[in-house]
């Protein structure tokens, strides 16, 4: 008979749109993150870290790359015989066949393969954050506490508490109300968008609140609870929690990875982050090369000079090129000559020869200004940057671009261009 | 065949069969036979290990980062057992074949591949067989032209006639009489290989070249067969270094790295590469989960090594997880994988390549 403590539930399905084009062809989990991850390898890790060896991977949104990055999880030892990893799209029943709608009724929708695997607890997560997280060790405080749910919660200073979910709890972590985006919030400790519930609670819970639309848990779900008297219990982390919702906390992120120690420490021994490597040979770097203050990964052939970025596998930056404050993704060419700042180059993004990227004044987006802000350059995977172009701050490409999309060679500052082909929508 | 041993190795070879050598930072050398292998659609693979297999076992710890392990076929890896019939180790390359023969006989495929487990090379095995079935031979060798100024002593040299049968075989000739070396890779019939090995070991011959190519080149039809691309055998120190730093070549790391087919190798699930401030890298190749805080030049550094602030590494090879210390310099060497360098060390190669071991004590976080 089959049946497992805790299995995982993993909301990977979310667009992701404030991180603009990088989120264009790929869901928000499946962008690359610290050279040579991705952003779902790191809840991934956590789960096969904390033991968590059946997890359901829900996807919705441009489910392609994450499905050919999961793949039968392999590089996680997600491989089973018995759970290992399963990607779940929406799909096609007798009756009110729909999308995933909300977070719970994601969950709700895949009822059965929960079932399936006799669980005593299901964990809920979100694909989108980067932190490691023993989730035994919030199950042993669930267990102790005796609690129906338990949400797992990070102390945040009080003035930026209004922007998240706010949990209000009694002196022995017992949750007794809560609030979403408060004004004047009561408390500081933010939900992570992690919980664990009992399965059967859970399950109650999605059967009897099933007609509500987009159903979800921070909503819906938790208030059901509360108010039929379920004892729900915060769980307080202390470690490194980032949310990469938007592309300047994205930047940000991949920059703390650079620092001498940093405080999210990629290189301890017993927390391991792992990812799909397709790309193996060492990175070589040439005579004229110069690196400093990054991080490289495999494969990467480095003709030019960088400075505080993060590059990712198989990249080649060109001869007299300079990087600075830039993060290039998986594959990306950067011709000779070039010179980026706090640029992002998405994977396989092609920039030709002499493109001065991130320079002069700043100005505001035309299109997105709450997406492209903070400076950043933004080039969206498999673009092309035509030779000898400038291009301002705050500027997003995207598509095959030619000289012509450049009058006078320029792209000034707050400029959005996005070259639409016949498989772009 | 990855039982070997060789004294060329030096203190190389305490550590580790040959087989083991880490090579290009990423790799070991057995990736290139078994990629080779299996980028071939050869299924399965049996590697006869013997000698110091603990680095090797490590490393075919899971038959999946070269694709094998499906139905058809698999990874065997064969120790020398004691059975009821035999308590020897293997005596010679013929009888660690002879030892198994059961797999062999076992098996249902017509044609089998014999490669040594110490070259640096790809190569499609289809196009020897296809070859090998052409020329009607019972053995086909595969050989090389090496240049005039290599000194081929500790190869085996052939001469072939003008139809490419092998008319002589010599095994570490004194006096070369052709510069035209075999690289160790064979292909025979599998039927017409077990009659050979047994027929060999009832006469206590136990060697595949003396014993089976020498012995019988003037009965049997064998041919050779020239690879014209890179081939490089890595059984010496000298041989091992240069093979390595052959790889800070664009059109060798091309070749090896950004063509088609890929090599393989055991995944390590490190980080990228970190560079800190001090961190001055020229014409080197670096791996996954290095930190540099110092000057690395012409060198090829090795997974998960940490190079310390104000070092110098030049003209140097450091292999896996090395810890070196501040203000060191380290000229012309191989540092030894799991060593710890204390800081302010020296180690200069003066005539030749040094190879430095160090076991200091770590402190381990």
């Amino acid at each position: 008979m089959i049946k497992k403590e805790m299995i995982a539930m993993l909301l990977a399905g979310g667009q992701g749109s404030r991180l603009g084009v990088l989120t264009s062809k790929v869901a928000k989990p499946a962008v690359s993150f610290g050279g040579k991850y991705r952003i779902i390898d790191f809840p991934l890790s956590n789960c096969i870290n904390s033991g968590v060896d059946t997890v359901g991977v829900l996807t919705q949104y441009q489910p392609l790359r994450l499905n050919s990055h999961i793949g039968i999880g392999i590089p996680w030892d997600l491989d089973r015989n018995i759970g290992g990893v399963s990607v779940l799209p929406p799909y096609e029943k007798i009756t009110k066949t729909d999308w995933y709608t909300g977070t719970a009724n994601a969950i709700f929708q895949n009822i059965d393969y929960m079932e399936s695997f006799n669980p005593e607890y299901v964990l809920i997560l979100s694909g989108d954050h980067i932190y490691k997280m023993d989730y035994e060790v919030m199950l042993d405080f669930h267990k102790e506490k005796g609690a129906e749910a338990t949400i797992a919660v990070m102390p945040v200073p009080m003035e930026e508490a209004k922007r998240f979910g706010i949990m209000i709890t009694d002196e022995d972590r017992r949750i007794t109300d809560f609030e979403e985006k408060p004004e004047h919030p009561r408390s500081n400790l933010a939900s992570m968008g992690i919980y664990i519930f009992n399965w059967k609670t859970l399950k109650e819970a999605l059967l009897t609140n099933q007609e509500q639309s987009g159903l979800d848990f921070g909503k819906h779900i938790i208030p059901y609870c509360h108010k039929n008297g379920a004892p729900l219990y915060a769980y307080e982390f202390n470690g490194y929690w980032k949310d990469v919702g938007t592309l300047h906390s994205y930047w940000e992120a991949n920059m703390e990875l650079i620092d001498i120690v940093p405080e999210f420490n990629l290189y301890e021994e017993y927390w391991k982050i792992y990812t799909k490597t397709e790309i193996l040979p060492p990175q070589f770097l040439a005579d004229t090369g110069f690196v400093e203050r990054s991080i490289i990964g495999e494969g990467s052939e480095i003709y030019g000079k960088v400075y505080n970025s993060v590059i990712g596998c198989g990249v080649t930056i060109g001869k007299d090129t300079i990087v600075r404050d830039s993060i290039i993704m998986n594959q990306a060419k950067i011709g000779s000559g070039c010179e980026l700042y706090k640029t992002i180059v998405a994977e396989a993004a092609v920039i030709s020869d002499g493109v001065k990227m991130g320079i002069g004044d700043e100005f505001p987006n035309e299109t997105d200004p709450h997406i492209y802000n903070s400076g950043l350059v933004c080039v969206g995977e498999q673009s092309f940057i035509p030779a000898g172009v400038t291009v301002g701050k705050n500027v997003c490409i995207f598509g095959r671009t030619e000289a012509k999309d450049y009058p006078d060679n320029q792209l000034p500052s707050g400029r959005t261009l996005i070259v639409k082909a016949g498989d772009v929508e | 065949m990855a039982g070997g041993n060789s004294y060329r190795m030096k203190e190389l070879s305490e550590k580790r069969a040959v087989c083991a050598m880490p090579i290009a930072g990423s790799y070991r050398s057995i990736d290139f036979a078994l990629s080779n292998m299996t980028n071939s659609g050869i299924q399965k693979v049996a590697v006869l290990t013997q000698y110091n297999a603990g680095s090797l076992n490590e490393h075919l710890n899971s038959s999946k980062w070269w694709n094998f392990g499906r139905k058809q076929g698999g990874l065997y890896v064969f120790t020398p057992a004691v059975t009821a019939d035999n308590n020897f180790w293997y005596r010679g390359t013929a009888d660690s074949i002879a030892q198994n023969l059961s797999f062999l006989k076992n098996s249902h495929e017509p044609y089998v591949v014999i490669t040594s487990g110490d070259c640096v090379y790809k190569a499609d095995f289809n196009k020897v067989l296809e070859y090998h079935i052409e020329k009607k031979a019972d053995i086909t060798v595969v050989c090389k032209d090496m240049p005039a100024d290599v000194n081929v002593e500790r190869f085996g040299t052939v001469k072939m006639n003008e139809d490419s049968r092998i008319e002589e075989f010599e095994e570490k000739p004194v006096v070369a009489k052709s510069n035209t070396i075999s690289c160790g890779i064979y292909v025979v019939r599998r039927r017409q290989l077990i009659e050979m090995i047994e027929k060999s070991i009832e006469e206590d011959r136990y060697d595949f070249v003396k014993d089976i190519l020498i012995r019988y080149k003037n009965i049997k039809h064998i041919y050779g067969y020239k690879l014209t691309s890179y081939w490089r055998n890595i059984a010496t120190v000298e041989d091992y270094f240069s093979t390595n730093m052959d790889f800070l070549k664009k059109d060798i790391r091309d070749y090896f790295f950004n063509e088609y087919p890929d090599i393989y190798s055991r995944v390590d699930d490190l980080p990228p590469a970190k560079y800190n401030v001090g961190a001055q890298v020229r014409n080197s190749l670096i791996s996954s989960g290095c930190i540099v805080n110092g000057t690395v030049e012409n060198s090829v550094v090795f997974k998960k090594a940490y190079i310390g602030n104000n070092c110098t590494i030049k003209n140097s090879i450091i292999l896996n997880d090395v810890y070196i210390g501040d203000n060191t310099y380290i000229e012309n060497c191989i540092v030894e994988s799991r060593d710890t360098i204390r800081a302010s060390s020296n180690y200069v190669g003066e005539d030749g390549i040094r190879v430095v071991i160090e076991r200091n004590d770590r402190f381990v976080i």
